[in-house]
């Protein structure tokens, strides 16, 4: 609402959007290896924000969704490689979870490559770099879903009649 | 003697059931009426929306409105019902979380018309007219309601006081909230006026829910014979109850049917379908990928079956490329 309609259209081209991917990472694993990345200094792109769980089975397929409702435009989960949870389960649990995810998010209009699961050991830095930077291409590939800008217009048709309600309430109180 | 308190009733996008439940409180019902004057009940009684208008702007203690909202009628009504009431309250599923007409929002406004109107195998409409919300007939200028491109619960509209959940409320959830509401002892805005448990706990064949429960197969419940006393889940059958609020005292489970999620989530759940998701997922008896996806193929239709009452009020709302 706040945008112009001339912005709006400008905003779509790709040059003006960078992809935002929202990363969850196991502490045991994939976030020790971005550490690692990080002073190894093997770069990878910016547009990923990390977020540190203890095991990629704590990541509720709420977090996922609040991510995308929240704006962002891919979501990437890294855990330990099967057998190598520290909760025996807990990536196993994710990996279902993503599966059976990933086909109601289909169902729902979100394209399979804003979604990604990996398995990432703590010595492997490199892995790391190349999987968000992959992601990155990937996503930027598909365009932006930038949700919080859909509902916004979506909600459009309520505003005019909410206004109209609220001035026609200003005028009996007069 | 000063003037009984006033209580109003509306339907919006709805089936009717919830009128129904009202109805059903049966010799209840003289009870409530004794202690409340209903001063606006379309489907029984004969006021009209003037009649409302004209209320001076409070004057109504509380005014339960079933339905999801659709129309641009039902938004002015919702205006207007707010505005006019000291308390709403979302009564039933959809006003709730949407309900059942939300699952409409897996469609665009576009598709719903062209099938209503014109795809739709009993329907005969050669000149393929749509219904207008203008249009001029012998001079007079006629109008209906504008169709939305959203179905939204009644607090993505207006703002809500309390929430009534079930499809419908039971008469009991009814009957304690027009206790409560008269009582003047009222709950924290917000508050869904039933226990905040999961169904699982009002279930009588809890004791048969495995802890740690294994799916091999998900089975639908028409093609099973189902054992009457053994917990859904550990019988392959999605059962929406450990997701989903308790309060109805189990009468799916009673009917030997499985739990569909009527009474939407807890207050410690945002997302009643993520959820349900999440615990059936995890318990999915596999490791490999396609053993997996072997077993989730028996999920038919993951957005009806775990949003079936409330993808209005799920975190993504609607199909997002509708
Ligand atoms: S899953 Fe369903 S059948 Fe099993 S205990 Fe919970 S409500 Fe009862
Ligand atoms: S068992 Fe589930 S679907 Fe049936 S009435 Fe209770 S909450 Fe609703
Ligand atoms: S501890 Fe890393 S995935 Fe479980």
């Amino acid at each position: 609402m706040e945008d112009k309609p001339v912005a709006t259209d400008k905003l779509s081209t790709s040059r003006d959007w960078e992809p935002l991917i929202v990363a969850f990472f196991c502490n045991w694993c994939t976030y020790t290896a971005a550490d690692l990345a990080g002073v190894s200094r093997m770069g990878y792109d910016p547009n990923v924000r990390v977020i540190r769980v203890m095991c990629s089975g704590r990541v509720d397929p709420q977090f996922v969704l609040d991510a995308f409702a929240h704006g962002a435009d891919g979501v990437l989960i890294g855990g330990c490689h099967p057998g190598d949870c520290h909760y025996v389960e807990g990536n196993y649990k994710a990996l279902r979870r993503y599966l059976l995810l990933k086909r109601l998010l289909r169902e729902l209009g979100i394209e399979e490559g804003r979604l990604r699961l990996e398995w990432i050991a703590a010595s492997e830095g490199e892995k790391v770099s190349k999987t968000i930077n992959e992601m990155v291409e990937q996503v930027r590939a598909l365009g932006p879903l930038r949700l919080t800008r859909k509902f916004k217009e979506w909600d459009a048709e309520l505003a005019a009649l909410e206004a109209e309600a609220q001035s026609e309430e200003v005028a009996a109180h007069a | 003697m000063p003037d009984k308190p006033k209580i109003a009733f509306y339907w919006c996008a709805s089936c009717g059931g919830c009128e129904e439940s009202i109805v059903d409180l049966a010799e209840d019902i003289l009870e409530v009426a004794q202690a409340v004057d209903i001063v606006f009940w379309p489907v029984a009684m004969d006021f009209k929306r003037k009649d409302v208008e004209a209320m001076p702007d409070g004057s109504i203690l509380a005014t339960m409105v079933n339905g999801s909202i659709r129309t641009s009628e039902q938004e002015e009504m919702a205006y207007l019902l707010r505005r006019k009431s000291q308390i709403l309250i979302a009564y039933g599923s959809c006003a709730h979380t949407g309900g059942v007409p939300s699952l409409a929002n897996q469609f665009s406004r576009e598709q719903i018309l062209r099938y209503v109107y014109e795809d739709a195998p009993t329907v005969v409409n050669e000149q393929r007219v749509r219904p207008q919300p203008r249009h001029q007939h012998n001079g007079t200028a006629v109008s209906l309601p504008e169709f939305r491109g959203l179905v939204r619960s009644l607090d993505q509209v207006v703002e809500v006081d309390y929430y009534l959940p079930g499809c419908p409320p039971t008469p009991k959830l009814l009957k304690q909230a027009v206790l409560t509401l008269l009582s003047g002892n009222l709950p924290p805005k917000g508050t869904v006026l039933a226990p905040d448990t999961a169904l699982c706990d009002q279930c009588p064949r809890k004791e048969t829910k495995p802890t740690d429960l294994k799916i091999n197969e998900f089975k639908r419940p028409h093609w099973t014979q189902i054992d009457p006393n053994t917990c859904f889940l550990a019988q392959g059958i999605i059962c929406m109850g450990p997701a989903t609020r308790s309060g109805c005292e189990a009468q799916c489970i009673s009917g030997n049917m499985p739990c569909t999620g009527c009474f939407g989530p807890t207050s410690r759940v945002r997302d009643q379908g993520a959820k349900i998701l999440s615990s059936l997922a995890s318990s999915v008896n596999a490791r490999e990928p396609e053993d997996i996806e072997k077993i989730l193929d028996g999920i038919v239709d993951p957005v009806g079956t775990f949003y079936r009452y409330s993808l209005a009020k799920s975190l993504l709302r609607a199909k997002v490329t509708r």
